[in-house]
């Protein structure tokens, strides 16, 4: 069935409400998604109708949740395309998702096998300066505790090139020094899509392990780990019309069955002894305690819905969203994109500036007019450094935003514009 | 649409700030910031006879801000310390309340322009934007002696510099 915005509308309760008496014109998609009614229903259903404690009950409701459960490890992994279900860790967001990842490595240092895995002095990770605070922080954490150096691979702020990587960095500040390689897909502040499989293959070109932060890629366009070429893929669930509290990390198994654990706890072990432990193969060895069991089989749900939509659908109904509001947006005097100032290769998500007016006014003052965006440095404040700008204003589209929405942004934008001039 | 957070009078401090500019003369210098909007304001005082004779800030950020840092000065400047915390207090109780300001006749016509922010009580996250200015008026006013340990720290000095010049 052809991509209707109408019907998909239908889905998504929230959308027929009224802000300030005039109807909800949210975009602010990339900062959390609405829920459609399937994923609402999943959550309740499961509490409703088959609730129980996963993995460790024998009776009739602990199988049919620990069904379900892994049944959403099953969804998520053909969503991923990911080669097996065992590479699919459930964790709280990517936030968590990235900590592991930086945690396990940090407990390399003294885990036994674990050796190549283990950072020194002298040694690199790499991430780049359009990275959100959750694939910052953690490194500077990590190189903290290792003595390791963290580098940044640098964005050009204006010409053609503005909002992307600097090409001619990439090979030079990804070198044989490189134990970790973690970067955004599609970027939260900028739009910008990198070119990550070209990043993946040079990571892999020096030995060192290579993360795809896809937070903000996993509701937009198809993903496809194989595809890809990096080691590890991670994203949250709320971004993608699931429920908050989940996300995902995938892994290549290989590399999951010889990394340490992160948490510990029950579920996660093999056998546990008053002299020590052993862990469980992945990807329960990563999975300690009583996880998020309601919400990652709603996660599932928001996969099957839209899987059923269609991920090149959505791809497409964005790209042409994104061109139509830079077209609109351009039309206002002194907007200043933040980012890629054309749809290529770049993604549903656009910051702007417009001078003389701090972007909270222009959030506030769109909110008056029922039109819900983000102001601010989005975590991601190395951009708007290498900018030299406090914030931005960022409007961000999902599967369910329509061309008029974007009118309305464009007239709310020149109001505001207007008021302050 | 509901009635407007952006009042026209803040829309016109915001325009034409009264009283930006730091003044040579100053007991006192203050730098706050607002870590949500990134709203900076430096704020300078000079105190004379137990009443701030001299007032003259500088700064960047949102309207909101802005606008309430122009209207604190022109209300303080001339006034009795006192007087001048007094209304900083009633400002903050305006502040905090949610939109639900009962304000008495003689406030209203003490806080006269700064009524206007009310609205802005609603929106938790704005909140410390219309206070800026008013936090750092009150931290220079400490900072020049006043009251010297009465001072509760109210405001939060981010970094304060300068000796009279």
């Amino acid at each position: 069935m052809a991509f209707d915005v109408e019907t998909v509308r239908k889905d998504f309760p929230i959308l027929s409400r009224e802000v300030h008496g005039v109807p909800l014109v949210y975009l602010d998609s990339a900062n959390s998604a609405q829920k459609p009614q399937v994923v609402i229903d999943a959550e309740a259903d499961l509490y409703a109708n088959h609730y129980a404690n996963v993995a460790r009950a024998v009776h009739t409701l602990g199988s049919e949740v620990t069904n379900a459960y892994e049944g959403a490890r099953d969804k998520v992994a053909a969503f991923l395309n990911a080669p097996s279900r065992d590479e699919i860790i459930f964790t709280r967001n990517i936030t968590e998702a990235l900590n592991l990842l930086a945690y396990s490595l940090s407990n390399a240092t003294t885990f036994p096998g674990a050796e190549r895995f283990r950072l020194v002095p002298g040694d690199e990770i790499v991430v780049t300066e359009m990275e959100h605070h959750s694939n910052i922080v953690p490194w500077q954490l990590l190189a903290q505790r290792t003595g390791a150096t963290l580098r940044f691979i640098p964005i050009d702020a204006s010409g053609p090139n503005s909002g992307r990587l600097v090409e001619s960095a990439i090979d030079d500040v990804i070198n044989e020094r490189t134990k970790v390689v973690s970067f955004v897909y599609q970027s939260n502040a900028l739009g910008t899509i990198n070119p990550v499989k070209r990043i993946a293959a040079r990571a892999k070109a020096v030995g060192a392990i290579s993360i795809v932060d896809a937070a903000q890629a996993a509701p937009h366009l198809p993903l496809d780990v194989q595809d890809l070429g990096a080691d590890f893929v991670a994203f949250t669930g709320h971004k993608l019309y699931g429920p908050t509290g989940v996300g995902v990390l995938w892994g290549r198994y290989e590399l999951l069955a010889q990394l340490p654990p992160f948490l510990g706890g029950g579920e996660m072990i093999e056998t546990v002894d008053v002299g020590g432990s052993t862990f469980a193969v992945p990807p329960h060895r990563f999975e300690a305690g009583t996880p998020m069991i309601a919400q990652a089989v709603a996660l599932g749900t928001a996969v099957d819905y839209v899987t059923a939509i269609g991920m090149p659908e959505i791809r497409q109904h964005e790209r042409s969203l994104t061109a139509y509001a830079l077209d609109g947006l351009l039309t206002i005097d002194g907007l200043r994109i933040i980012g890629p100032a054309t749809a290529i290769d770049r993604g549903a998500t656009i910051s702007f500036t417009l001078p003389g007016i701090h972007p909270h006014d222009v959030a506030q003052l769109l909110d008056e007019q029922g039109i819900a965006v983000r102001a601010g440095h989005h975590c991601a404040r190395p951009v708007c450094v290498r900018y030299g700008i406090p914030a931005t204003t960022r409007a961000s589209f999902g599967v369910y935003t329509t061309t008029d929405e974007i009118d309305a942004l464009v007239r709310g934008v020149d109001t505001v514009r207007e008021i302050f001039t | 649409m509901s009635e407007s957070m952006y009042q026209q009078i803040i829309l016109d401090h915001y325009k034409h700030p009264q009283h930006r500019g730091l003044p040579e003369d100053f007991d006192a210098e203050v730098h706050h910031v607002n870590p949500t909007c990134g709203d900076e304001v430096t704020v300078r005082v000079k105190l004379a006879d137990g009443a701030i004779v001299d007032l003259g800030w500088d700064g960047e950020g949102c309207s909101i801000s802005q606008a309430s840092t122009s209207v604190m000065s022109g209300l303080v400047i001339g006034k009795p310390v006192d007087d001048a915390m007094a209304l900083q207090d009633t400002f903050l109780t305006l502040m905090q309340s949610r939109g639900n300001a009962e304000l008495s006749e003689a406030d209203e016509d003490e806080l006269d322009d700064a009524v206007a922010f009310e609205g802005v009580s609603k929106y938790p996250a704005r909140i410390k934007c219309a206070l800026l200015g008013w936090m750092a008026m009150k931290s220079a006013v400490a900072e020049a002696g006043w009251g010297a340990s009465a001072h509760n720290g109210a405001g939060k000095i981010a970094d304060s510099a300068g000796e009279p010049g």
